[in-house]
């Protein structure tokens, strides 16, 4: 291997290779690119390479330290997945987009300043827009520009930062920053868009179910969790944190639970999910952060199988509603089981991915004697129980049969997903290969007796509860009976009133945004009556209104210098 | 430096202008264009000389005539002028490179020998702009290069024949600002008795309280800011930009506006002097409205314009807006962040309207209704446009990121509530950029092209300039030594030389 080439240029570099050839010499050059990138980060080991001076500036293209490493293996084990996972597609620009995603994302998990986190920030952007366009329809066509809109915007507002940043203090290294001036404030906003804090998430819910089948797999493993990263490398410890991170852990599932779009479900579950890893930083103890790393790490094995699950039912039914789909499991058995790991795994079944890592966080809250918190991520939990946990596979391959009989998923999207789903259990039952490679001293042992009970407690309810209702259909297995919560049985008025807030969230939201796009639009509009072809600013005058503005002018001026 | 090599001073600007002459008499195709590029190319050799000269041992005077300042004219080559030098006579030897195939399909073949020939006497009258200390001899140049400019605008007659209002209305408004001008220098040698720049300057500060002297800054700020195109005296500009011939458009487009510029600071900085400029009249207030509402208000027309060269032109005036903005700043890094983007401006916007006269050659039509697809019938050309777009909206290893940088700083540096108002718009109107910028790319990679068309590139003769400018566009945003060295060098030499 080349001393000091930054892991992420095997990626970029890698890319250029994949429009030049094709079939299967293509595809052992893209599933190798990851595999090489992997052994590459690893034979470097700790350390920073790459240091030039610009401007000024020091920049620093590669510092790998075990924050780092921790994503940039998970990253790289994505990509390959991923990458298995989309082999049947022939279209050249999807595979040249996602290895130069991949590679982008990567290469801001190493920037060691701030300018060349900029720069991958940005190139993530604007490569990831390529895969929800090539869905080809006008939907994602619009649905892209949004999304590209807002990611540019972060990283515009990132570049702000920067320079407020550098302004105050002359330095732009990609370090702990925390809050206190205007620079890292604005900075806090940058990363805040990107990792979905509340309000600001929109764009996830509006893009990633408009990608191609494939897309959204590679989408939800890489933005969000880079966003997850720059926020525990600058902002670890920062209390702000906790109850963004609280409201954004509870507030998806109010709108998960009424989604019909099950990809659109996942992508809640998503933010869902983020919720526990910006509290986990926030709570900002070794504990914590070492949880916050290990849940990113098991949440993109998980979350990847679940979408590859429902991308492999769009791919062989053609839709992705609930209300459409059921009774799968005839035809498709080896999804469904890939599924149901992939939801016990994101609902935190002990053995389970999910369970070695959420359980950190938790336990941080615990120590820390958060209580507020503590519940709100209970809740959260049995939360995502009913979302992703039961209405997931139930709907897509149980419940009432829609007779729709295809075929099992094609072979590439099966191994994949079984790598996936291995390697969910495998962490899941050796949590100390993960543990090892986190940013601090694991000291923390998931597999106490009471741990295991208490979840298990929790997660046997919820299953009790759900058996019971269907067996006595209480709620019919329609749309309806999503709203079927663990909590039922002894919190009906609290959910009640939850769904209430929830309910009131989203007028106060709507109305905020219909005042705001309301706002921006005026201003469009005004900007188009004046700037626009042929008006008035855009207008050939006649030499004569322009000698007269000239003259006006320079009466003016002279007036204005002999004060 | 060689006793030949001092004369480098008064050859960069007298080869030209003789030159002009020989070419009205050369026929046919390729000669004229060859003896032009012979001569631009020699001026930029010569420039580069100067400009290396300048930065080793200081300011070089030069005595025409070895009639000894201030009664003889002389020429003064100093860190800024040297620089203008070297972007004046760069851009047009690029230019030219391109120019053989491109001129001769828009310009007939008899007229050819002129065109070359007003082509030379632009190019002389600018570069004698840059060299000269002296501030009638200003004046002298100016018109060379404002007259043979007009001639060069009406050449686009042959394509449209709107060309002919455009130059028109060009030479009433030019006329206006070069009279204006000629009143200002005219009242301050009724005041000092003398035009020598260096003398100027040393007897400013005796009269800078007098009226007549007074009216004599508002009519020259005023005056070079028409040559400028200086929102809101920027009508003349983009229909002139707009109906020229390909190659006078870029050639213009990169030069003729900054060496304005240049004359702004020269005399803001150098004969004003920087207390009287932004301590006693406050030249800020005036400027610093006019900048920002330029270039906000002109990326968002740019923005709506359905002929390509048109929107670059408009990009243009708000691109003049940070130039003006970062004299108006009233700092060093301000200064430098205007000088750098002359030379960054210059390249990148050179590089994109030789794009589009590459289109234009293959198409014959800049309208962004006929470029439907562009991106897959001239995919070279297109993607050279798209990475010049890159460089102007400013992302980072492009050169109008080093500028916005600069200036971003320089408004920082300002430390009050407006730094912060000036940050964000000149990031706003960064975005204004990308929209307008992206329209293109829409038509030209997301919509089909027209049935029947072919996949035709445009020769290498035009392809190669227009790939130097773009490719150069890069390395100067990535290494930048040489720009913004030389940059800071100047801006430090103006703040120090006081």
């Amino acid at each position: 291997m080349i001393e000091g080439l930054n892991p992420a240029f095997i990626f970029l570099l890698g890319a250029l290779l994949v429009p030049i050839t094709s079939g299967i010499v293509r595809s052992v050059i893209m599933l190798s690119i990851p595999v090489v990138a992997l052994i590459q980060l690893y034979t470097m080991g700790l350390g920073v390479w790459g240091q030039y001076e610009f401007l000024g500036l020091s920049i620093e293209m590669t510092r790998i330290d075990p924050l780092a490493r921790v994503f940039a293996t998970i990253f790289c084990i994505a990509a390959f997945i991923g990458t298995i996972f989309a082999l049947h597609v022939k279209d050249t620009i999807q595979h040249f987009i996602a290895v130069i995603y991949m590679g982008a994302a990567l290469g801001a998990v190493f920037a060691g300043d701030m300018i060349t986190l900029f720069v991958y920030w940005e190139l993530t952007a604007i490569s990831s827009v390529f895969l929800i366009w090539a869905s080809r329809t006008e939907r994602a066509y619009k649905a892209g520009m949004r999304y590209l809109i807002i990611q540019v915007s972060s990283g515009v507002i990132l570049l702000g930062g920067i320079i407020l940043y550098y302004q105050d203090t002359g330095s732009i290294a990609f370090e702990y920053l925390g809050l206190g001036s205007l620079a890292t404030g604005v900075i806090l906003v940058a990363f805040g868009i990107k990792a979905c804090f509340p309000f600001l998430h929109n764009w996830m819910q509006d893009a990633y179910p408009e990608a191609t089948v494939t897309g959204t797999v590679i989408l939800s493993a890489f933005t969000t969790k880079l966003a997850i990263y720059a926020l525990a490398r600058a902002y670890p410890g920062t209390d702000i944190l906790i109850p963004i991170g609280g409201v954004m852990t509870v507030f998806p599932i109010f709108f998960a639970v009424l989604e019909n779009d099950l990809r659109r479900v996942l992508t809640y579950s998503l933010n869902n999910q983020l919720g526990f890893m910006v509290v986990g930083i926030g709570i900002g103890t070794e504990l914590s952060l070492n949880g916050t790393a290990a849940h990113a790490f098991a949440h993109i094995l998980y979350k990847s199988l679940l979408f590859m699950c429902m991308g492999a039912v769009l791919f062989r039914t053609g839709t992705i509603k609930a209300s459409e789909l059921g009774g799968l499991y005839k035809s498709m058995p080896v999804t469904t089981v890939f599924c149901i790991i992939g939801a016990m795994s994101i609902a935190a079944f002990p053995l389970t991915g999910g369970f070695i890592s959420k359980a950190m966080i938790q336990s941080a809250a615990g120590d820390g004697g958060m209580l507020v918190i503590w519940l709100v991520m209970l809740f959260a939990s049995a939360g995502v129980m009913d979302h992703s946990g039961i209405k997931i596979p139930y709907f897509t391959f149980f419940a009432h049969d829609s007779g729709k009989r295809v075929k099992e998923a094609p072979l590439n999207m099966l191994i994949a997903m079984g790598i996936a789903a291995f390697l969910c259990i495998a962490i899941g039952v050796f949590p100390d290969a993960l543990y090892a490679i986190l940013p601090y001293e694991p000291t923390y042992h998931p597999y106490t007796a009471s741990h295991v009970i208490t979840s298990l407690q929790l997660l046997f309810f919820a299953i009790l509860a759900f058996a019971l209702l269907i067996r006595y259909k209480i709620y019919p297995p329609e749309l309806r009976s999503t709203n079927l919560d663990f909590d039922w049985f002894y919190r009906v008025p609290l959910k009640n009133l939850m769904l209430a807030i929830g309910r009131l969230i989203a007028i106060v939201w709507a109305w905020v945004s219909a005042t705001a796009n309301d706002a921006v639009q005026k201003i469009i509009t005004a900007t188009a009556d004046t700037h626009g072809y042929g008006k008035v600013m855009a207008r050939t005058t006649s030499s004569g209104v322009a000698v007269t503005i000239i003259v006006a002018v320079l009466g003016f001026v002279v007036v204005f210098f002999y004060r | 430096m060689s006793v030949f090599g001092f004369h480098f001073a008064a050859l960069v600007v007298v080869l030209p202008l003789i030159s002009a002459a020989f070419s009205a008499l050369l026929r046919g195709k390729n000669l004229p264009w060859a003896l032009t590029t012979i001569v631009s190319a020699l001026s930029f050799y010569m420039s580069i000389q100067l400009l290396i000269e300048v930065s080793a041992n200081g300011p070089l005077s030069y005595e025409m005539g070895s009639w000894a300042p201030p009664w003889g004219i002389e020429y003064l080559v100093d860190p800024l002028s040297g620089f203008m030098l070297m972007i004046i006579s760069g851009v047009s030897t690029g230019v030219l490179l391109f120019a053989r195939e491109s001129i001769a399909k828009e310009v007939p073949e008899k007229q050819l020998g002129m065109f070359f020939s007003a082509y030379l006497l632009a190019l002389a009258g600018m570069l004698g702009i840059c060299i000269t200390g002296d501030a009638f001899n200003i004046f002298v140049f100016l018109e060379i290069m404002s007259l043979s400019s007009y001639v060069l605008i009406a050449m686009g007659a042959g394509n449209d024949r709107r060309a002919l209002t455009a130059a028109f209305q060009y030479l009433i408004i030019g006329s206006v600002g070069a009279t204006f001008f000629l009143i200002g220098v005219g009242l301050l040698y009724m005041m000092t008795g003398t035009l020598n720049i260096a003398d100027l300057a040393s007897r400013f500060s005796e009269i800078e309280d007098t009226r007549p002297v007074r009216a004599a800054v508002g009519f020259l700020i005023v005056g070079i800011g028409i040559k400028l195109a200086l929102f809101p005296f920027h009508i003349w500009m983009p229909n002139a930009y707009t109906y020229a011939p390909s190659i006078v458009t870029a050639f213009f487009a990169g030069t003729a506006t900054k060496v304005s510029v240049y004359l702004f600071i020269r005399f803001i900085f150098t004969i004003f002097g920087i207390d009287f400029s932004f301590g006693v009249i406050q030249l800020t207030d005036i400027l610093m409205p006019l900048a920002v509402l330029g270039f906000l208000s002109m990326s968002a027309v740019a923005i709506f314009q359905k002929n390509l060269k048109r929107m670059l032109a408009y990009s243009s005036v708000a691109q003049l807006g940070y130039i003006v903005l970062g004299i108006a700043l009233a700092n060093e890094t301000g200064l430098t962040a205007s000088i750098v983007h002359i030379f960054n401006h210059a390249i990148v916007k050179t590089g994109m309207f030789l794009s589009v006269g590459c289109m234009f050659y293959v198409i014959g039509s800049p309208y962004l209704k006929d470029l439907n697809g562009i991106g897959q019938r001239m995919p070279i050309t297109t993607f050279g446009f798209v990475l010049g777009g890159i460089g102007l909206i400013g992302v980072p290893l492009t050169p109008g990121f080093i500028s916005k940088w600069y200036l971003i700083l320089a408004a920082l540096e300002r430390g009050t509530y407006v730094s912060y108002a000036l940050v964000v718009a000149i990031v706003f109107s960064s975005l204004l950029a990308v929209i307008y910028i992206w329209r293109v790319v829409e038509v030209a990679y997301f919509r089909e092209p027209p049935e029947g068309s072919t996949k035709t590139e445009a020769p290498l003769s035009m392809l190669i300039p227009t790939w130097i400018f773009i490719l150069g566009s890069f390395y100067f945003g990535i290494e930048t030594s040489i720009n913004v060295g030389f940059a800071k060098a100047a801006a430090a030499f103006l703040y120090g030389g006081q």
